[in-house]
């Protein structure tokens, strides 16, 4: 495992300028009528990625997917796969293959016969079929249902086979429409990292669809946030969590407190914001603004620490009240609410909190945090 | 208390069905097979023997002695009855048949269509049955006589210049059978391409498939039970028709719902239409039987 994390690491095909990208979409709009799906939107996917595609329902996200594996045709724009345009190229005739939210899995067919479906419709010879479903079915662990029917397997075996299927033709693209979203919360935290090793032993390009934050964040070397048929960031997981590129991306991703401001002065890498109440906060991070302009700062909740006295070293505090006090085990979340009314989270881990400073509702408290903690966004 | 009083409300339910069927099906079915084992005579009814009340119990036991199969001998014997049957398969096969090609694609179209057009699409198949029957198939007699509609049309057209002759043929019986039967081989048809889901269709093409390929492959093998229920709804009754050959059909065109009409009308001999009917009756019952096996299967299968 760490051997794998170490090689994710290193794996960033995206900041070399010399690298091609494997999908790419240009300028690519899809309207249904008057809806607009995805509004003129581009996007380089690498060779072995493994792509998360994240937003709520109606965002655009299954659209996007569906373009590239070509059952609907972008309205303008063009989509190229390893440099060759697949305007006009049939879903049967694309090197892509595709795992169903449903799983679509054909129910008068045996477990077997759906592995093995598009290796005859490709006339491979029989021999070679049996070997490559054999194969597959050992890959998803699935050896003893091969002459089962779909409706005899539970919700997980049938996302098996259905993975199995879309793999069996070895494509270079494996699309992945809400691939866990069927599945109770353990197996699907199971059926995660299943899926980033099988990603990874094959050498695959994934590109997922899910509106699940969390799977993308496990799962994702590169997350793509959309809304309203834009995508608002594309960053690693990492990225789009300490560095949101907007207060959407900011909000969607995580909790986070945000402080709306007007930004006093930016020197030597520093940052001053006077927010709505009068406070004064210093930021160690870039503003990409003019002095004067509406800006907002983000503070993780965890960066943020809670105290009965203000801590001598901390460079911004805000003094408020208990106002309720979450214990979740491995950690505790305190709302903390300011004199203004407003309500500030801040999570503690609880193997780091000290006990003699045992806050409890009604307290005054303090709440304060590092100059490094949070980012300043200007839209 | 209230299980028991819910098993005799249950029971009675059923009971009201099969008490129906009792009646008159299987009254009638008994009657029917009695006159057939019985002699033709001319007097009212023109049958031997007749059951009288007035018998007793000696009467009753002589009379069954009197029963025979002769009336069924005589079908087996006479090559018009056998080949009466015969024809009426080949004919409601064909038909069944031509009703399949032509409602698949109806039925296929109409799933496909948006979902606010198909109650309408729905209504358009079951419209003709506001009509009475025989007046649908008198209108066709109007069509495909020689000096009829679709001549007429296709001699303006200049595609002909002789009026085909289609009334009075077995074409013409092919054409009112596939007219009257459409809408029971398209609605259980549509009935299961409609709830299919489309995703399959996309897993395929997906996985290789061209859109045909698709079809034969998805779409058709998971429709099959539709197709079998749309068939026998057709079949069966298209064995037995008398109306349709009756009206569009002609001299060459036998069918033993004809062949049943003559013998009871015509030559008054109520013992073998009898038996003619209840030789149908056999002929028709296998089909059937078969028929529910395979949906009984299908729905083993499913569960």
């Amino acid at each position: 495992m760490a051997s794998l994390g170490s090689i994710r690491r290193s794996f960033a095909p995206w900041a070399d300028p010399k690298a091609k990208p494997y999908i790419r979409f240009e300028n690519v709009t899809k309207r249904f009528s008057d809806f607009v799906a995805v509004d003129d939107l581009s996007l380089s996917i690498y060779e072995r990625e493994f792509f998360a595609l994240l937003g709520a329902s109606g965002c655009g996200k299954t659209t996007l997917l569906r373009m590239l594996a070509g059952f609907e045709q972008p309205t303008s724009g063009r989509i190229l796969l390893d440099g060759q345009d697949l305007r006009g190229v049939p879903p049967y005739r694309r090197p892509v293959n595709m795992m169903f939210q449903s799983y679509a899995l054909f129910p008068h067919m045996t477990v077997e016969a759906n592995i093995a479906f598009g290796l005859k419709q490709d006339r491979m010879p029989k021999a070679e079929i049996a070997e490559r479903v054999r194969q597959m079915l050992k890959l998803v662990k699935l050896e003893p249902f091969a002459k089962r029917k779909p409706h005899q397997l539970s919700g997980g075996q049938r996302q098996r086979v259905a993975l199995a299927r879309s793999l069996a033709k070895r494509p270079k693209v494996l699309l992945l429409d809400e691939p866990l979203g069927a599945l109770d919360k353990k197996l699907r935290e199971e059926t995660q990292f299943e899926l980033m090793d099988l990603q990874h032993d094959l050498g695959l390009t994934f590109v997922v669809v899910t509106h699940d934050q969390e799977e993308a964040m496990t799962m994702a070397d590169r997350i793509a946030i959309m809304d309203k048929g834009r995508v608002l960031q594309v960053a690693t997981p990492a990225e789009i969590y300490e560095a949101p590129a907007s207060r959407f991306v900011a909000d969607f991703i995580g909790s986070i407190n945000i402080f709306e401001g007007s930004l006093v002065k930016e020197s030597a890498g520093m940052t001053e914001i006077r927010d709505t109440s009068g406070a004064d906060f210093r930021v160690a991070a870039p503003a990409r603004a003019a002095p004067g302009d509406l800006v907002w700062l983000a503070i993780r909740p965890e960066k943020m620490r809670v105290s009965r006295e203000r801590p001598p070293e901390a460079e911004n505090a805000l003094n408020g009240e208990v106002w309720d006090i979450a214990y979740l085990g491995d950690m505790t979340i305190y709302n903390v609410k300011l004199d203004d009314g407003r309500i500030v989270k801040a999570s503690m881990i609880n193997s780091m909190r000290r006990l003699e400073d045992a806050l409890t509702w009604h307290d005054r408290a303090w709440i304060s945090f590092p100059a490094d903690a949070g980012v300043v966004l200007a839209e | 208390m209230r299980k028991l009083v819910s098993g005799l409300g249950g029971r009675a339910v059923i009971a009201v069905p099969y008490l129906w069927l009792f009646i008159f099906f299987l009254v009638p079915f008994f009657i029917v097979l009695k006159i057939s084992l019985s002699q033709v005579t001319i007097a009212i009814p023109p049958y031997i023997p007749v059951f009288n009340w007035q018998d007793g119990l000696a009467g009753f036991f002589q009379k069954l002695g009197a029963l025979s199969l002769d009336n069924y001998l005589w079908l087996a014997d006479d090559p018009l009855y056998v080949n009466a049957y015969l024809s009426s398969l080949r004919i409601a096969a064909v038909s069944t048949l031509l009703t399949l090609l032509v409602g698949y694609p109806l039925a296929y179209g109409m799933a496909r269509a948006p979902l606010a057009v198909r109650p309408i699409l729905l209504m358009m198949v079951i419209l003709p049955f506001w009509t009475s029957f025989l007046i649908r198939v008198y209108a066709w007699i109007g069509i495909l006589k020689p000096e009829g509609l679709l001549n007429q049309f296709l001699m303006f057209l200049g595609i002909i210049d002789q009026p085909l002759v289609i009334a009075n043929t077995t074409t013409a019986v092919y054409i009112g059978i596939v007219y009257s039967y459409l809408p029971f081989m398209v609605l259980p048809l549509y009935a299961t391409l409609e709830k299919m889901d489309y995703s399959l269709i996309e897993a395929a093409e997906d996985l290789g498939c061209t859109p045909l390929a698709a079809f034969w492959k998805i779409t058709f093998p998971l429709s099959l039970a539709g197709v079998l229920a749309g068939c026998m709804l057709v079949f069966i009754p298209a064995v037995g028709e008398f109306v349709i050959p009756d009206l569009l059909g002609g001299s060459g065109t036998l069918m033993i719902g004809k062949t049943l009409w003559n013998e009871f009308f015509a030559n008054r001999d109520w013992p073998v239409s009898s038996a003619v009917a209840i030789v149908l009756l056999l002929i028709l019952v296998l089909p059937i039987v078969y028929f529910q096996r395979a949906q009984a299967r299908a729905q083993e299968r499913a569960g």
